[in-house]
């Protein structure tokens, strides 16, 4: 998997309920979520995120709560894939589980400034700056991980297993 | 090489006997829980999945606490959502209204987490239960509804921090206060994908109340897990809730720690965390003097019946300041009944705070107390990231159910020994 982007840069310790606020919760369409994504971090960013965009921050992104809602938001928003120093706990196990690329990567959060159009290959783990030319490698996906995302998320790596 | 308690409880659910930190394994769960946010979007996957059946109509736990009672349409639909599948599917364990609490409350109240078990949760605070030496983690709804179908998920077997608490805990400081303290020590990431185990003669004086409040904040710190070994205190907590077998872990004496921290309880203070990181942390005395508009005392960190003893005993005979609104939340109907029989629930009503019925509420900035713009609540809630009670110009502090108390009195953040 390869796609190329444009870059919204956030910071450290960015949690779930700036993400999607619990207030639109009591819903879980991901085109509703999506309007509000990263609403209490960045009110216009709903309005200006386009499909193929991609999301860089600091340590500890999607701190917080164990909603499913904060990467389905995200990937509603149409953003192809987050790119952080690191990944809380729950969020990096949820957006696999859901099929939000992610990847961890500490020179690309430093290097990479908010607009650059950058090029991920997510297999991988290389990550090009197109305006510098730089590259900055993450440690790709482990094994197990690769195969639920090769089925598209963990519902289908399970109906898979099952129907073995 | 030795295991640590939570790689013990790991192994056995994975059928092996020795796991290394960073293996992968496929492990069998004794408790799948979730509530009314998290179920309906397992729920929708659970049907993907088209088993036609769960893995065990027992061991599913269907809690609606969260917008519930039903706040609004939505959430109303949300809540039949689960309630529909926990006919369908006969699941034993749904609490509707009238029995429900929040659900990390309810689980240890109603025996259903137990030493031993491996509990994932679509809720990030089931760390909870690790107070009990149960391995408990918080997952997505996925997770949630792969294991509702087949009673398994994988976990990558995490590394430990041990946390040493040793010395006399001082009049006034709580479990709350000492999880509050680590958080502000290592971080809110400081103990990211790994174990926290919490030990030393402080917590093994410590009631399970108070463990309970410990273990519901590892995620604050992001960690998988906190854990406590099973002790006496353990065992005359569960012995007459478990309705089924358990059993009782502890770390080896020659496990391997990433990092052990050691702490002298015996010189400190409550702690407050202030917006917008509960590692925002700072004793009470240097917090005392900021007004408040609101305090709510509650949640799964501290709704249980020591934290409305302590807050009762403190509002007993005065009146909350009259520019504040207080409002206390009973963790479970239980809870709420025996505050009732020792009179708390009186006490509260008499001084002028409100009293709700068990609802996560306010604490996710749900319903029953939210904040306006520029607004400031104190709350012993576990976190206070920005627009997490309300507005996202509003303010939350965290604390202890005493300092919550005396500062409902005085209309603003106060040391308990000022009051009592
Ligand atoms: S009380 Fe607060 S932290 Fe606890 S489960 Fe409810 S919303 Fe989550």
């Amino acid at each position: 998997m390869k796609f190329t982007g444009q870059v919204y840069k956030f910071g450290a310790d960015i949690d779930t309920d700036a993400i999607i606020p619990a207030r639109y919760l009591n819903t879980t369409d991901p085109a509703e979520l999506a309007k509000h994504c990263m609403e209490d971090a960045d009110p216009t960013f709903p309005a200006k995120v386009k499909t193929g965009d991609i999301i860089v921050a600091d340590k500890n992104f999607g701190c917080g709560s164990s909603r499913e809602h904060a990467p389905i938001a995200i990937k509603g928003a149409g953003v192809a894939c987050v790119i952080a120093t690191s990944f809380a706990r729950i969020f990096y196990r949820n957006s696999i589980n859901i099929g939000l690329p992610i990847l961890e990567c500490d020179q690309a959060y430093k290097a990479i400034n908010e607009g650059d159009q950058v090029e991920v290959d997510l297999e991988s783990g290389q990550i090009t700056n197109l305006r510098t030319g730089d590259t900055y490698q993450a440690v790709p996906f482990p094994g197990f991980m690769q195969d639920i995302m090769a089925q598209g998320g963990l519902i289908n790596y399970v109906r898979h297993k099952t129907s073995q | 090489m030795g295991m640590t308690i939570s790689q013990k409880i790991l192994a056995y659910h994975a059928g092996k006997e020795h796991v290394d930190a960073g293996e992968l394994v496929n492990c069998r769960v004794d408790v799948v829980l979730g509530n009314d946010i998290t179920s309906p979007v397992a729920i929708e996957e659970f049907a993907r999945l088209g088993t036609g059946e769960v893995f065990d109509q027992e061991r599913i736990v269907l809690v609606p606490d969260h917008f519930a009672p039903n706040k609004d349409i939505k959430s109303a639909e949300q809540a039949k959502v689960v309630r529909s599948f926990a006919r369908q599917y006969g699941i034993t364990n749904y609490f509707e209204v009238g029995q429900m609490g929040i659900e990390h409350c309810l689980l240890p109240e109603q025996g259903l987490a137990l030493p031993g078990d491996l509990i994932i949760g679509a809720d990030s605070h089931t760390c909870t239960y690790g107070a009990l030496g149960a391995f408990a983690t918080g997952v997505g709804s996925t997770d949630m509804a792969a294991a509702m179908a087949t009673g398994e998920a994988w976990f990558k077997i995490p590394e430990s921090l041990k946390f040493v608490y040793y010395g006399k805990l001082p009049r006034w400081v709580s479990g709350k206060d000492l999880i509050l303290h680590t958080i502000g020590d290592i971080g809110v990431d400081g103990a990211r994908y790994m174990s926290m185990e919490f030990t030393g003669e402080v917590i093994q004086n410590l009631s399970m109340d108070n463990r309970l409040t410990m273990a519901n904040m590892a995620i604050e710190a992001g960690g998988k897990n906190g854990i406590i070994e099973p002790d006496d205190i353990t065992l005359s907590y569960v012995k007459e809730r478990a309705q089924r077998p358990y059993n009782l872990y502890k770390s080896d004496p020659d496990a391997v720690y990433a990092e052990i921290r050691e702490y002298d309880v015996s010189k400190m203070e409550p702690v407050v965390a202030f917006p917008h990181l509960p590692e925002n942390t700072r004793p009470v005395s240097e917090a005392a003097g900021v007004s408040i508009d609101q305090v709510i005392i509650g949640s799964c960190t501290n709704g249980r019946i020591e934290d409305l003893e302590i807050a009762a005993s403190l509002l007993k005979g005065k009146k909350v300041h009259p520019e504040i609104r207080v409002i206390i939340f009973p963790g479970t109907q239980q809870i709420y009944l025996e505050a009732m029989r020792k009179g708390y629930i009186e006490t509260f009503i008499e001084a002028g705070a409100a009293v709700s019925t068990p609802t996560c509420g306010p604490c996710l900035g749900g319903h029953m107390g939210i904040l306006a713009k520029g607004e400031r609540a104190l709350a012993t809630t576990n976190r206070n990231f920005v627009g997490r009670m309300g507005h996202p110009e509003s303010e939350v502090y965290l604390s202890s159910p005493a300092v919550a108390a005396a500062s409902a009195i005085t209309g603003k953040i106060t040391p308990p020994w000022e009051i009592a």
